[in-house]
């Protein structure tokens, strides 16, 4: 009986699945998505070249990296300002520790350990102190930004070593092209975090809290305990963010990903993860993220004044936003 | 022609639909000046959306609205507030962070003179004293100044009310006003809508109560399904004439179902529990199999007793047992491990997640029996979620469909649902009907009894005596955040009960209150 149940129900849910791919809030962006590269593949002959499409890639993984967890404090109802800083953080603290000798491993775990307990502290001081995730995480900004040009005096930190640097520059050889490390650091996380997202009880909770959380508290979740896991997370994917820029770049500056929080919550917002809560995806996130990068370097291509970027990107910004109205008011 | 301008109101073959419903098809209303009409139906029978029509919230389909024999096509809420028609909502629509003054004026405050007047500058003095001449009319004793979150639920309401009836308006639509009163507003209100009547203002008024139609309306339209299915004279009505129209079939019979059940050893024991306000030193037992009935008036401190057994809110003291073993619950999740359930008053704010589907809502609880080292087996969630919508006959299209699109009695059985998931020992209903037509209501009736009789104990708040008296094997009358008696279900009767509630009972008290331990 129990079995002619459960074919029913799987019968119903495969019936829907169809319809379900087609109402995915992806697939919007994913199609914006496309339109842009079909566009400037054709538009410039530069844009289709491996050499390139790899470089926007690597550039944008660690702003993905970042937005992964930035995704999900927004599905919880949150936001987290700190996370420029953080990335800026993290990488500085491998970078003074790998001037100091310790060996590479140390020394990134110790980076990863400095976003964990950022994050963490901006959980406590969520939940715990009740403070609004806007103004604790906008203190977290400014402190963990201070603390970058206390410790160095505002000098950058030079010379770390090519085992580090490796992680941010190294091309891993598939085929015949070389794909550079950050992106499938990027890809295996996007992986990591949407399953976590949607097949673990953490992300059911996540999604849950961010619904409504006073229903969920009296499900009889602790509420808290999932905020203060969501910024922890977002701290820890943000430093490794910050560890793979600072390979990348081969110097840590205090001021390095200053104002990046701005380009990882549009990644997010414009991946459709909603500022009211309870919705949002990794991949969705993902391709935010790629449209932004994408968006940046097509506009370089086809010649527009780099003055004029950001005014473009702020419009994409909105546009997308407000596509993202419409399609759930349709509905 | 002239047939029409009797009406102050003529709505004609009215439709609409929404996404997958026909909310109305082709429904005819009308109301004369003067005259008071109550509009029933099930939940989802397009009461609320005919009456939004009207008072502009939602747009038409097709159909016409005559207003004084005038063909009037009804814009927005502030055009409809132009045409003096007022609507006073089933939820409020108050800001909590201003005063009762600000939110009767919102939007019209009356400015100051001279230069003043140029600059929008509000005149807040004569506000405040104009908004409590409105609050006194309606019988509220709020000071104008006060801010809206500081009022009591039934102050809101009266407020609300007092808005409505500020505009000097010609229609004035009531959208279940009753629902979060006492019976001294609800006396208060229906003193205010008789004065309404002798001013020839058309009232509408939207109930789940049957005994207010027959006290307050001239005449009951019936909608059932998007219909028109009933439209007569209160006098010529019976009760149970109405609910056969609401209903569509001769049911009736049970409101009130209750089996006899085995009751059992005592289960939850509750020892001078006091919180951090109203609640005092309540001390009862639950048997095992046994309806323990909540009665009291609003503000007795019945939802706030039940919050702190909870773990919702901090208890300031008292002791806790669970099948004779001493329990600390400081939390819901606490709670939760121990066995206790809790479907909360506000379904819609506290009981569900309205963005989330109807699967999500019902596992909720019970996520980690359906993980294994936190990795969710989705099959399982799905016969799970599958088999208590099919228990409690959930009506839903389908899992994945969002809570918040199902009708009220529908999103209460989910709320009912996702606890019996958790398989409690102890659930504890607040109010677990209010609101959900007759129908749907029974089917909650007969679920208790049916729970019951598994040996689970049920504590049920409920401000409708009627389902007190039917439903509950002992009741326990709260009083000024104190147990005022705990009554057999052979002593108790409406009377008892309200003697009870409103503390007129005084003397008697002291034998009967449990006694303490304190020193």
């Amino acid at each position: 009986m129990s079995r002619v149940n459960a074919a029913k129900v799987e019968g119903r849910a495969r019936g829907s699945a169809w319809r379900q791919v087609i109402a995915r809030q992806e697939v919007g962006v994913v199609l914006i998505l496309a339109a842009m590269v079909v566009f400037l593949s054709v538009y410039t002959d530069t844009f289709l070249t491996s050499t390139n499409l790899f470089n926007i890639t690597r550039a944008f993984s660690w702003i993905a990296i970042s937005a992964f967890g930035q995704c999900m404090v927004i599905i919880t109802g949150g936001v987290d300002l700190s996370v420029g800083s953080v990335m800026g953080l993290s990488g500085l603290a491998s970078a003074m520790w790998l001037v100091r000798g310790v060996p590479v491993p140390l020394a990134v775990a110790g980076g990863l350990a400095v976003g964990l307990i950022v994050g963490m502290a901006n959980g406590l001081m969520i939940t715990k102190g009740k403070l609004p995730p806007f103004i604790a995480t906008l203190g977290t900004l400014w402190m963990a930004r201070g603390i970058c040009n206390g410790v160095t005096g505002g000098w950058p930190v030079r010379d770390l070593p090519q085992s580090f640097r490796a992680l941010g520059q190294h091309d891993i050889p598939i085929g015949n092209v070389g794909v550079p490390l950050p992106l499938i650091f990027m890809l295996i996380l996007a992986v990591i975090t949407s399953l976590f997202l949607s097949r673990t009880t953490w992300g059911y909770r996540i999604y849950a809290v961010g619904g409504n959380e006073e229903a969920t508290r009296l499900s009889g979740i602790n509420t808290d305990r999932v905020k203060i896991m969501v910024y922890s997370i977002c701290g820890f994917l943000t430093a490794i963010g910050g560890v793979l820029m600072t390979a990348r770049l081969g110097v840590a500056a205090p001021t390095a990903a200053t104002a990046y929080e701005l380009d990882v919550i549009a990644a997010a917002v414009v991946g459709g993860t909603s500022f009211s809560g309870g919705e949002g995806t990794i991949l969705g996130v993902l391709v935010g993220a790629a449209i932004m990068q994408v968006l940046r370097t097509g506009l370089v291509l086809t010649g527009v004044s780099a003055y004029w970027l950001q005014a473009v990107q702020g419009l994409v910004i909105v546009i997308a936003i407000m596509a993202d109205q419409l399609r759930k008011r349709r509905r | 022609m002239n047939e029409q301008a009797e009406y102050i109101v003529r709505m004609q073959a009215i439709s609409k639909a929404f996404p997958g419903v026909q909310a109305l098809d082709s429904v005819d209303f009308e109301v004369s000046p003067g005259e008071v009409v109550a509009l029933i139906g099930e939940n989802g029978a397009g009461k609320s959306t005919l009456m939004k029509i009207l008072c502009g919230a939602y747009r038409k389909d097709c159909g016409r609205i005559f207003l004084d024999g005038k063909e009037t096509e009804i814009e927005s809420p502030q055009h409809a507030q132009w045409l003096k028609i007022s609507t006073i909502y089933q939820e409020f629509n108050l800001t909590p962070n201003q005063s009762a003054a600000a939110n009767i004026f919102l939007s019209r405050e009356p400015r100051q003179r001279g230069i003043g007047r140029f600059l929008n500058l509000v005149d807040r003095h004569r506000m405040e004293q104009e908004a409590q001449q409105h609050l006194e009319r309606v019988g509220a004793r709020v000071p104008s100044t006060a801010l809206i979150r500081d009022l009591s639920v039934a102050e809101q309401q009266m407020v609300e009310v007092a808005k409505a009836l500020s505009v000097d308006a010609r229609i004035v639509i009531m959208d279940e006003p009753t629902s979060a009163l006492g019976e001294d507003e609800v006396e208060t209100l229906f003193d205010i809508i008789h004065a309404l009547k002798v001013q020839g203002i058309a009232v509408i008024f939207i109930t789940h109560r049957m005994e207010e139609i027959f006290r307050i309306a001239d005449r009951v339209v019936v909608l059932r399904d998007g219909r028109r299915v009933g439209d007569l004279p209160t006098a010529e009505a019976t009760p149970e004439e109405l609910i056969r129209m609401m209903v569509g079939r001769e049911l009736v019979a049970d409101i009130f179902h209750k089996d006899e059940a085995k009751i059992g050893e005592p289960l939850f024991e509750v020892r001078n529990l006091t919180g951090p306000d109203v609640v005092q030193d309540v001390s009862f037992t639950l048997r095992r199999g046994e309806i323990l009935g909540f009665a009291g008036l609003v503000g007795a401190g019945r939802t706030e007793a039940a919050r702190l057994l909870f773990g919702a809110e901090r208890k300031e003291s008292g002791k806790i047992l669970i099948e004779g073993r001493p329990v600390r619950i400081d939390s819901p999740e606490d709670a939760v491990k121990v066995g206790l359930s809790l479907v909360p008053e506000d379904r819609s704010n506290q009981g569900l997640i309205l963005g989330l589907p109807v699967q999500e809502n019902i596992v909720l609880p019970t996520l980690g029996e359906h993980a294994r080292a936190g990795w969710i087996n989705r099959q399982a969630l799905r016969t799970t979620s599958q088999e208590y919508v099919d228990r409690l006959n959930i009506r839903t299209p389908h899992l994945s469909q969002k809570a918040m699109y199902l009708s009220g009695g529908n999103q209460q059985k989910v709320v009912v649902a996702k606890w019996l998931a958790s398989k409690p020992k102890v659930l504890i209903l607040d109010e677990p009907t209010r609101g959900i037509d007759v129908g749907t209501k029974a089917e909650v009736h007969a679920l208790m009894s049916q729970l019951a009789q598994t040996g689970i104990g049920i504590i049920m708040i409920s401000s409708e005596l009627p389902e007190i008296l039917g439903m509950s094997d002992r009741i326990l009358v709260m009083s000024e955040g104190r147990v005022a008696t705990i009554l057999s279900r052979e002593e108790a009767t409406q009377e008892v009960i309200m003697t009870y509630a409103s503390g007129e009972t005084d003397n008697n008290l002291v034998g009967q209150t449990p006694k303490g331990v304190h020193p």
